[in-house]
């Protein structure tokens, strides 16, 4: 692989940019791998890359039925934060967000990480004091987050209204470290670096089956042909169920729509990234002027990546009550992504019923922010067979248990 | 945006009229249960990409719960039936196989 660097653009440059190479290789599926992971979204090219940079195990494949990246992680608001309230998701949290601090060095490729600062308004004197309590857990948990109050919420975003009718800014959770990153340049960035490992990313290959032999997985079946592993990753997000149906299991997860939205450009109006959880609508602006938006989760089981229109209307609802100012913006784009939602609103990183498969899933409404982490965990996971500090608390059977990782505020929308 | 036409007042109720209640037909389990049947009870849904027999409340409307039988991968619904019910109607699972062939049955 040719390092991108200042020397390469400009040899490029007197080149007309005709000796670029692919950033990844198509290759065909070899009949076996040492280990396989289903799903080459973030969180399955960073288990990946982790597996073969941490654990040196380069002998792997990535299965995607669509295309790289183009799930959920093309999908999210590419918000990264860490002010979490229990501390094994502080602790995993902030770990990925620790690692997209230098990822961009670390893969030679530039996921535009801009850590320009997070707000979670509180709105209602509750929500003040769920706040305080956080900032309080963040301290002893070593997560930098401050309480800040109304007036300094007004000097980082002048765009806001802080003294709203219905729900007046109270003050705010601030996070300075946190932000936002390209999300594609993520998934393509962990991509090139797992293909220059010798890893097989291979698109268009959907699985239809997972094969086992005396309780240990032997291999999948795919639309490219069998495929033999004796170590299965199934990293799927939203149809985690039915991977884990093909391997044996019921998971705690079900299936719902999230919507966002972006507006139309706009100049640069507001430099950090903006949570309001009471009134529900989150807001940043990307590096193209959009503002982008995150929008509610459907309360039902739905599949199809679209929502139900009455979300965006509450969101933008609440988003032109905080911010008058945008009233008159158009949108531009509007998705929907489906989310794995677990009962404690924290995800799974864990061992399975079935011998030497692991599952990395219930990510739920965010999981763009934890992809290094969650592949380092996952990745841990895979290659001793036993999860490491990151992964302990996160096993499928904390709900049998009772163990549960409550974060249910986690994503700062009402689930 | 969902239609639902509530099996008590008659309504074709939107989906901003009804409050999602979650998967329908559970199995209660409770003191005395093992570990698993509790378990499954409490947290390991279907969460089936097709046909799907699911709890809605008509709560801006008569206010009363409803089983609705949707299909999670279109957003087609096949029918509406009242709650006190233990397993789906046969007239809507006769639809709904009419529709999806390979559909296993309400299990």
């Amino acid at each position: 692989m040719k390092r991108y660097s200042v020397f390469a653009l400009a040899r490029e440059a007197l080149n007309h940019h005709q000796g670029w190479e692919r950033a990844w290789k198509s290759p065909s599926p070899k009949a076996r791998y040492d280990a396989i992971i289903i799903g080459a979204g973030g969180h399955g090219l960073a288990t990946a890359y982790y597996l073969g940079k941490n654990h040196g195990l380069r002998n792997v494949a990535i299965l995607e039925k669509g295309w790289l990246g183009g799930g959920n992680t093309g999908r999210n608001t590419t918000i990264i934060r860490s002010n979490y309230l229990q501390d094994p998701s502080a602790a995993l949290y902030e770990k990925a967000r620790s690692l997209y601090e230098t990822l961009s060095q670390d893969l030679n490729y530039n996921i535009m990480f801009s850590p320009r600062g997070l707000l979670m308004l509180a709105q209602t004197h509750h929500e003040v004091r769920g706040y305080l309590r956080t900032v309080h857990a963040n301290t002893l948990q070593g997560v930098a987050t401050e309480w800040i109050g109304p007036e300094r919420v007004k000097e980082l975003v002048p765009i806001i209204n802080i003294d709203g009718p219905r729900y007046p800014i109270l003050g705010a959770l601030y996070q300075a470290r946190g932000g936002t990153a390209r999300h594609d340049a993520v998934a393509w960035g962990y991509a090139r670096a797992c293909s220059d490992m010798g890893m097989d990313i291979i698109q268009q290959c959907e699985v239809t089956a997972v094969r086992s032999e005396n309780g240990q997985v032997t291999g999948v079946e795919t639309t490219k042909g069998f495929i033999g592993t004796t170590k299965l990753g199934i990293v799927v997000a939203g149809h985690s169920g039915q991977v884990a149906e093909m391997a044996g299991f019921r998971l705690p997860v079900e299936s719902l729509c999230l919507q966002a939205l972006v507006s139309e450009p706009i100049k640069p109006c507001m430099d950090v990234v903006v949570m309001a959880n009471t009134v529900h609508g989150y807001m940043s602006q990307s590096d193209k002027g959009e503002m982008v938006i995150g929008g509610g989760t459907d309360g039902f089981n739905n599949y199809t990546q679209r929502g139900s229109f009455h979300h965006i209307e509450e969101t933008l609802r609440a988003l032109i009550e905080t911010f008058p100012m945008i009233s008159r913006l158009k949108m531009l784009r509007q998705w929907g992504g489906i989310v794995d939602m677990t009962g404690d609103r924290s995800p799974i990183i864990s061992k399975t019923p079935l011998g030497n498969c692991f599952i990395n899933c219930g990510w739920g409404t965010g999981g763009f922010k934890a992809i290094p982490g969650s592949g380092w965990a996952m990745a841990e996971l895979m290659a001793r067979g036993e999860p490491g500090p990151l992964a302990a608390e996160f096993s499928m059977y904390r709900f049998r248990e009772g163990r549960f990782i409550d974060e249910s505020v986690a994503a700062g929308v009402a689930h | 945006m969902l239609l639902l036409e509530c099996p008590y007042c008659g309504v074709k109720a939107e989906e901003t009229e009804l409050s999602p209640g979650g998967e329908a037909h559970l199995k209660r389990f409770g003191p005395g249960s093992s570990d698993d049947e509790f378990e499954a009870y409490m947290f390991a849904r279907k969460n089936p990409k097709g046909v799907h027999f699911e709890r809605w409340r008509h709560a801006y409307g008569c206010g009363k719960w409803i089983l609705a039988a949707r299909c999670t991968a279109t957003l087609e619904v096949f029918g509406t039936y009242v709650a006190q019910s233990s397993a789906p109607p046969a007239d809507i699972v006769e639809k709904i196989k009419a529709k999806r062939p390979e559909w296993k049955g309400f299990s």
